[in-house]
């Protein structure tokens, strides 16, 4: 191989910058984020109880969120019965954000974290009325 | 590998293929026992409205309308009529009834100004043309918009022939004075229309330009025979916009007597 040396060190050197983000992290796990639940609504709650279980909620929700859109825009059903035969509306303002009225500690704080943008906030909007 | 035992693996992996595929989607489903229309749900096959004009004499009439439900749905006041965002509004004799043209009209009908809205129509041409059904047709004959869907074409607009349908050419919150928390505002490159309430009636509750008519609005059923739009129907002479284009408009329009204001 011609400029045998210099062509492996280029090489080095570019496997450095390349990886360079992961090896200046390295061991420096960023912290998950903490859920704030501290509104009032849910404070007044003596069974702090989500629609279906927290687990279910973390990993489905977006799902369910979409599942909930299309039966009440093109079905006009608004009523969900939950596993544990409580009925609830679905929407996301009348619900959701009634009792998670802190958007910004609560949707926000994961969604940042993980890097996702949902642009269900370019029309629903938060209680406070200033959706983001 | 010769050919037959090429086709078996292919056959093999084709189906293992396909049942892992379904075991991933099995954890895409809600858990919900049910999901339902609530039983407080007002129930209609043909939803329609019969407007009476004489109700609508002075601004103020069509003033308060068109704020009760401009502010209840965060349709934002934009000023600028090329921009504008309209759901109910008004309009003279000439550009509401054009096909009833006349040189000889009454100097009353020239002043008399018209509510317009979204017709709701039977077969709405707007449903025709949506290349994503994002505009569809409910079950209860309402119009209805799912905005999530909209791609902003304006196809509809263009075929709308009641001019009902506003395209929001950029983020209409700032135009919003007080937002409505309870319903979504529209995002820029969307086209929005009047619903009928459709999100009060699935709730139980009546539209709000009736609730704010005063009577020169009524709202019913037109499939039940037994319903007030029927009734203020067949005690009426009606009138509806544009019907020679065979769309079927659901709103009717009555010149009741006594020419009071509501």
């Amino acid at each position: 191989m011609y400029n045998g040396g210099k062509v492996v060190a280029a090489l080095v050197v570019f496997a450095v910058i390349i990886t360079s983000p992961f090896l200046i992290n390295i061991g420096k796990a960023v912290e998950a984020p903490q859920l704030s639940l501290n509104t009032p609504v849910i404070n007044q709650m003596s069974d702090k109880k989500c629609v279906e279980s927290a687990e279910f909620m973390r990993t489905e929700h977006m799902q369910m969120l979409n599942d909930w859109r299309d039966q009440v825009v093109r079905n006009g059903e608004t009523v969900y019965v939950s596993s544990s035969e409580q009925e609830f509306e679905m929407s996301l303002e009348n619900s959701c954000l009634k009792c998670h009225s802190n958007k910004q500690e609560f949707c926000d704080s994961c969604h940042t974290y993980a890097q996702v943008d949902p642009y269900c906030w370019d029309c629903h909007t938060d209680t406070k009325g200033a959706g983001q | 590998m010769d050919r037959r035992s090429f086709l078996k693996l292919l056959a093999v992996t084709g189906v293992g293929g396909v049942a892992v595929f379904e075991g991933i989607n099995q954890f895409g489903a809600t858990e919900a026992a049910e999901i339902k229309k609530s039983s407080k749900a007002l129930q209609g096959k043909h939803w329609g409205m019969v407007i009476d004009v004489s109700k609508f004499q002075n601004a103020e009439d069509f003033k308060r309308i068109a704020k009760a439900c401009h502010t209840y749905h965060n349709v934002p006041d934009i000023g600028d009529p090329k921009q504008e965002i309209k759901w109910i509004w008004q309009d003279d004799f000439e550009h509401t009834f054009a096909e009833l043209e006349s040189s000889y009209l009454s100097e009353k009908i020239k002043q008399q100004q018209f509510p317009v809205l979204c017709n709701h129509c039977e077969s709405p041409a707007c449903v025709r043309v949506c290349p994503t059904k994002a505009t569809f047709k409910r079950d209860d004959g309402i119009v209805a918009m799912d905005y999530h869907r909209c791609i902003g074409c304006r196809f509809c607009m263009a075929a709308c022939p009641f001019g009902a349908r506003s395209f929001n050419f950029f983020d209409p919150r700032p135009y919003i004075k007080e937002i409505n928390p309870e319903i979504p505002t529209r995002t820029k490159g969307v086209v929005e229309k009047c619903t009928f309430c459709v999100e009060r009636l699935d709730k139980g509750l009546r539209p709000l330009c009736e609730e704010a008519s005063h009577g020169g609005i009524v709202f019913g059923d037109l499939d039940d025979p037994n319903s007030e739009v029927r009734k203020v129907l067949g005690e009426n002479f009606s009138i509806r916009r544009k019907v020679e284009l065979g769309t079927g408009p659901s709103i009717y329009y009555i010149f009741g007597g006594g020419g009071q204001s509501a």
